[in-house]
C-alpha cells in the first residue's frame, strides 16, 4: 500500500507490502542503508531512529504505521563532510570499531539527550521529578538499549558526555 | 609475489629512525566520517538492479537425512521464485584459514538448526513467508548424542608430559586439584552474516561478511566447483567477526548457487537466530587444573586437562590450555585434552579461542594456590616466570609479564587490597584480583602493494578491517616509510583482487599486512635511494624530502615516474627459535551485592606488552573491546543447549547476554609498554585484541573472591551462583 513519510526532512512516497518493517523501509525502499539491522527484534538497538523526535527500534514498528511521521535516520543527522558534533566525538573518542551499532548508537544518544532535556527520569535517577544530572551512570543506563559487541562502550559514553548540557 | 621475504632473523627497528610522527601516533581512523554518518557499506547494503532475496531453511531435527521437500504452499505465493538445495550445500562454515570447502554433507543432517535450503522470492518478507511454509520431510536417525559429558569422545596424540605430576601433586608443599567449567559462548558480532552473490558469465562477485579473504576466494570456489579465478570476493565494512566470519558459510554458498540458477543477483542475510545455530560457536569446556608448589611459591606441577566438544569430521580443537603451555615453569607438566563427539552447533573459534577460557582455569586457580601459600597472587605470578619456553625450549622474545604485574599492581593500588570479605560499603562487598595475560602471537604470509604518486600513496591489500583499525594502521605505516602526512595515503582493502595478506585473525593481521606494507613501502625506499643516488641504507624520507649521502631533493621530484612496489612477508627461522607471545596482567575491582549477589565491576586496568603500538587510538579500543569480553564471559554469558536436540535456546541478543552500557564502568584502563618484539615481524609489533581478554574474566572472579570470600569455579558468575554460596557459607 502507499505511504508518505517525511524523511530527514524530505516527503517521500513509497509504496510497500504491508509486512515490510520501517527499518526494511529505509534500508530496502528509500536507499538509506545508515540504520542498521542487527537483531530484527528490538534486542540489540543498531536500528534506532528517531520518529517525531523520539527514540525508537525501527524494526519493531511497521512502514504502514508510519503514515505521514517525521522520521530522523543517520543520514538525516550529518552526511561525511558536515558531521553533527556528536557523529565528530564518535570519531575522535574511538566511539566505535566496526560501526555497525554506531548509527543507532548515536542516534540513540541524540533522542536521549532529548529525553532527559525534557525531563524524562531513568532507572538510576535520584529523583523522579526535575532535570536529571548526566553522569556517566546516568547515559550508561540510558544507553543500555544499543549494544556494542566491539565493545566501545566507555568511549561511545566519553562522546556522548561531550554532548551534554552541563559540557557545553 | 616473486621475491617473499622470509622471517629468518631479527630486524633492524627502521620504524625507530623516521620521523614522520605517524607510528603509534592516536589518529582517528581514516573510515571514521563515513561510519558515524551511515555511509559505509556493508554486505547487505548494496541493491543491484534486478536483486531478490534468500532466507534459510533449517532442520528440525538433529540427526538423520533429508528426504523431501514439499514446495506447494510457498510456491503459491506471488513473488516466489524456487527453493535451492543439494551437493553443493554446507554442513557448517569453514574454520579459520581451511582454503576449501567445508563438509558438504548432501542430504545429511548433523545438528538442529543445520540450513538444508534457501528459499529465494522477489521480496525478502515473501522469502521468509516462503521458507516457513517450506514442508521438509526427514528419515530422523533419533537419540543423537548431544551431551558432551556422556557422547563418544577421542582423544588426540598431541599431549604435553613432562617429569611425573603425579608424583610431584603427593610432594608438594600446597596443592590445588580443581575443576572447573565454561559454557559454550556466541561471537555475536553485530552485522548478521550476510552475502551478496552477482555473477557475470561464469565469474562470480560475492560481497560477503568475510574476514579472510584469500582463504574464502579459494573455499568458495572449491565449494561451487570453479576455479578460484573466476571468483572475486569483497568485504570494505565487516560489522564484527570476533572469528566468527572466517570461513564461507551457508549463506555465501547458497547466495551464489541461487544466483547462477536464476541468473540474477541474490541476497542472503542470516536471521540473528540463525546467526546463533548455524555459525561456529566457542565450545563449552570442562576442565581440570593441578597445581604443585613448594612453600616459596615455586611451581613444581602444572597440569590441565579439558574436554571440549565439536562435531564429528571437524578439524578445529579450542586449544584451551594454550596459556598453560608457556606462562608459568614447572618441572613436572601434564596438558592432555578430550574431545567430545556430538551433535550441537559444531564449534571454532572465538575471539582468542584456548585463553579465553582457559585462562579462566590457570588464573583463578593461581589465585587459590596464592591463598593457600599465603602469597600475594602478584607476587606468585612474579616468581614463576620461566626463562625459556617450558615445552619446547625456545627463547622468549620480548617477555613483558614481570612488568606488566609490577607497574599495573603500583598503578592500581593493589597495595590497598584487603583480606577477603573484609571491605563493605553499605550492602556491597569490594573486592580487587589480578590475572595474568598471554595470547600467542604470529607471522601470516601475508602481501601488499604500495604505489607513490606525486599525489600521495596508495596502500592496496585484501587484508580486511572488521573494526580492528587495518585502515587506520597500514596508512599510517605507509606514510611513516614515505614521508607522508596521513591524509595523503589512501588504503584500499579486502578486495580478493589485490594482493593476498593474512586476513583479520588471531590478532595477527596487524602485524602480517602491517609488515607486507612496510617492506613495500621499504622497497620504494631502496627505489627513491637509487633515484637520488645513495645507497639504500643511507636514504632518509621524511616530511617530503628524500635524503642521503649529503643529497637531497623534494619527493615530488624524484616521482616524475611513479613507483609501484609489491611485497611479501612469511615466517621463517624466528618462529622456530624463538616464541613470541603478547604479555600483560589484569588488575579488576568488583562489587558484589550481599542481597542479591550483584557483580558490578567498578574498573579494570590492562597492561600490556604487545612490541610497538601502531596506533594508540585504536590499539587501546582493541584492548578494551578484549577486556570487555572478558567481563562478558566471567559474568553473563552462556550457550544453553536442549537437552533432547542439543538445540541452542535463547539463541538471540535479548537471552544471550552480552555486555552492556550498564554493566561496564567508564574506568576501563589501558596501559601499553614501551616495547619491541625484534623476532616478530620487521615492524616489532604483536597481535593486541586476543590479548585483552585473555585472562581478564579471571581477574573479575579473583576480585569476586577477594570481596567475598567465593569461589565460583562453574562459569558464568552469575547471581544465582554468588547467592548460593552465600547461604552455604552461612551470610
Amino acid at each position: 500500500m502507499p505511504i508518505s513519510l517525511k524523511v530527514n526532512g524530505v516527503e517521500r512516497t513509497l509504496e510497500c507490502d504491508t509486512r515490510v518493517s520501517l527499518l526494511d523501509a529505509l534500508r530496502d525502499h528509500l536507499d538509506l542503508p545508515g540504520t542498521k539491522k542487527g537483531c530484527d527484534h528490538g534486542q540489540c538497538g543498531a536500528c534506532t531512529i528517531l520518529v517525531n523526535g523520539r527514540r525508537i527500534n525501527s524494526c519493531l514498528t511497521l512502514a504502514v504505521m508510519h503514515e505521514g511521521d517525521e522520521i530522523t535516520t543517520i543520514e538525516g543527522l550529518g552526511g561525511p563532510e558536515d558531521l553533527s558534533p556528536m557523529q565528530r566525538d564518535f570519531v575522535s573518542c574511538d566511539g566505535y570499531q566496526c560501526g555497525y551499532c554506531t548509527p543507532g548508537q548515536i542516534m540513540s544518544a541524540t533522542g536521549m539527550l532529548a529525553e532527559a532535556r525534557d525531563g524524562m527520569p531513568s532507572h538510576v535517577s535520584e529523583s523522579l521529578i526535575g532535570k536529571a544530572n548526566l553522569s556517566d551512570a546516568e547515559i550508561a543506563e540510558r544507553m543500555s538499549g544499543n549494544l556494542c559487541r566491539c565493545s566501545a562502550y566507555p568511549f561511545i559514553r566519553e562522546a556522548i558526555a561531550r554532548n551534554t548540557e552541563q559540557s557545553q | 609475489m616473486s621475491d617473499s621475504f622470509t622471517m629468518n632473523e631479527a630486524q633492524p627497528r627502521l620504524l625507530d629512525t623516521t620521523d614522520q610522527g605517524l607510528i603509534g601516533a592516536p589518529l582517528d581512523r581514516p573510515e571514521g566520517a563515513l561510519k558515524v554518518s551511515g555511509q559505509a557499506t556493508y554486505t547487505a547494503e548494496y541493491h543491484p538492479e534486478g536483486m531478490c532475496h534468500g532466507v534459510l531453511v533449517r532442520a528440525t531435527i538433529t540427526r538423520g537425512t533429508v528426504t523431501g521437500f514439499d514446495e506447494t504452499a510457498a510456491a503459491a505465493l506471488p513473488g516466489y521464485l524456487g527453493l535451492f538445495h543439494g551437493p553443493e550445500f554446507l554442513r557448517n562454515p569453514a574454520q579459520g584459514m581451511a582454503g576449501k570447502a567445508p563438509t558438504q554433507p548432501g542430504d545429511r543432517v548433523a545438528y538442529h538448526g543445520q540450513p538444508i535450503a534457501l528459499v529465494v522470492a522477489e521480496s525478502f518478507e515473501t522469502a521468509r513467508d516462503a521458507a516457513a511454509r517450506i514442508v521438509v520431510h526427514y528419515d530422523e536417525q533419533p537419540g543423537a548424542p548431544v551431551d558432551p559429558e556422556t557422547a563418544p569422545s577421542e582423544e588426540p596424540d598431541d599431549r604435553t608430559v613432562q617429569g611425573d605430576l603425579d608424583a610431584a601433586m603427593r610432594k608438594g608443599a600446597a596443592t590445588l586439584d580443581r575443576a572447573y567449567t565454561t559454557p559454550g559462548h556466541a561471537a555475536a558480532a553485530m552485522e548478521p552474516h550476510a552475502a551478496l552473490a552477482e555473477w557475470e558469465g561464469d565469474h562470480l562477485t560475492l560481497h560477503g561478511a568475510l574476514q579472510m579473504i584469500r582463504y574464502n576466494k579459494a573455499e568458495l570456489a572449491d565449494a561451487i566447483g570453479v576455479k578460484p579465478e573466476q571468483v572475486r570476493v569483497l568485504a570494505p565494512y565487516i560489522g564484527g567477526g570476533f572469528g566468527s566470519k572466517l570461513g564461507i558459510s551457508a549463506e555465501h554458498i547458497s547466495a551464489a548457487l541461487a544466483a547462477r540458477a536464476l541468473k540474477r543477483p541474490v541476497r542472503v542475510v542470516m536471521a540473528r537466530q540463525t546467526v546463533f545455530d548455524a555459525i561456529l560457536r566457542r565450545t563449552e569446556t570442562a576442565q581440570r587444573l593441578r597445581l604443585a608448589a613448594e612453600t616459596d611459591g615455586k611451581l613444581t606441577a602444572i597440569g590441565h586437562e579439558d574436554r571440549i566438544s565439536n562435531l564429528e569430521g571437524e578439524g578445529f580443537a579450542e586449544p584451551t590450555a594454550a596459556a598453560t603451555q608457556f606462562l608459568y615453569a614447572a618441572p613436572n607438566r601434564l596438558v592432555r585434552k578430550t574431545i567430545s563427539r556430538n551433535h550441537r552447533t559444531p564449534s571454532g573459534s572465538v575471539r582468542a579461542p584456548g585463553e579465553a577460557v582457559g585462562m579462566f582455569a590457570l588464573e583463578c586457580g593461581m589465585d587459590e594456590l596464592a591463598e593457600t601459600l599465603g602469597i600475594c597472587p602478584v607476587e606468585l605470578r612474579l616468581r614463576n616466570i620461566p626463562e625459556k619456553h617450558p615445552e619446547t625450549g625456545q627463547t622468549f622474545t620480548a617477555h613483558a609479564l614481570a612488568q606488566a604485574l609490577r607497574e599495573g599492581a603500583q598503578a592500581f593500588g593493589w597495595d590497598k587490597r584487603t583480606e577477603p570479605g573484609t571491605r563493605r560499603e553499605g550492602e556491597w562487598l569490594i573486592g580487587m584480583g589480578v590475572a595474568s595475560a598471554a595470547r600467542t602471537n604470529m607471522l601470516i604470509a601475508s602481501s601488499a602493494r604500495v604505489t607513490l604518486t606525486r599525489d600521495g600513496a596508495l596502500v592496496e591489500t585484501d587484508m580486511t578491517d572488521i573494526g580492528t583499525g587495518s585502515y587506520a594502521i597500514l596508512g599510517q605505516i605507509a606514510g611513516e616509510m614515505l614521508g607522508l602526512p596521513i591524509d595523503k595515503v589512501s588504503v584500499h582493502l579486502a578486495d580478493s583482487d589485490l594482493p593476498g595478506a593474512s586476513g583479520s585473525g588471531g590478532s595477527f593481521g596487524a602485524s602480517s599486512a602491517g609488515s607486507a606494507v612496510f617492506l613495500a613501502a621499504r622497497k620504494i625506499r631502496d627505489e627513491l635511494a637509487k633515484r637520488l643516488g645513495c645507497a639504500p641504507e643511507d636514504v632518509r624520507v621524511d616530511r617530503g624530502q628524500v635524503t642521503g649521502d649529503n643529497k637531497k631533493a623534494a619527493l615530488a621530484d624524484l616521482l616524475v615516474e611513479p613507483i609501484a612496489m609489491e611485497a611479501s612477508i612469511e615466517s621463517g627461522e624466528t618462529a622456530k627459535t624463538h616464541f613470541s607471545s603478547g604479555f600483560g596482567a589484569h588488575f579488576a575491582e568488583v562489587a558484589v551485592s550481599e542481597i542479591t549477589g550483584e557483580v558490578r565491576v567498578r574498573r579494570i586496568l590492562g597492561v600490556f606488552g604487545v612490541g610497538r603500538v601502531l596506533n594508540e587510538k585504536t590499539a587501546r579500543s582493541q584492548a578494551v573491546g578484549g577486556m570487555i569480553w572478558g567481563v562478558g564471559s566471567a559474568l553473563h554469558e552462556e550457550l544453553s543447549h536442549d537437552p533432547r536436540t542439543g538445540h541452542i535456546v535463547g539463541r538471540d541478543l535479548a537471552n544471550y547476554h552480552v555486555p552492556s552500557h550498564a554493566d561496564i564502568p567508564a574506568k576501563m584502563e589501558v596501559r601499553f609498554l614501551e616495547e619491541r618484539d625484534d623476532h616478530a615481524n620487521p615492524i616489532q609489533s604483536k597481535g593486541i585484541g586476543e590479548l585483552g581478554i585473555s585472562g581478564a574474566g579471571a581477574a573479575v572472579i579473583n576480585a569476586i573472591h577477594n570481596a567475598t570470600g567465593l569461589r565460583v569455579y562453574d562459569f558464568p558468575a552469575t547471581p544465582d551462583k554468588i547467592v548460593q554460596g552465600f547461604m552455604e557459607h552461612g551470610r
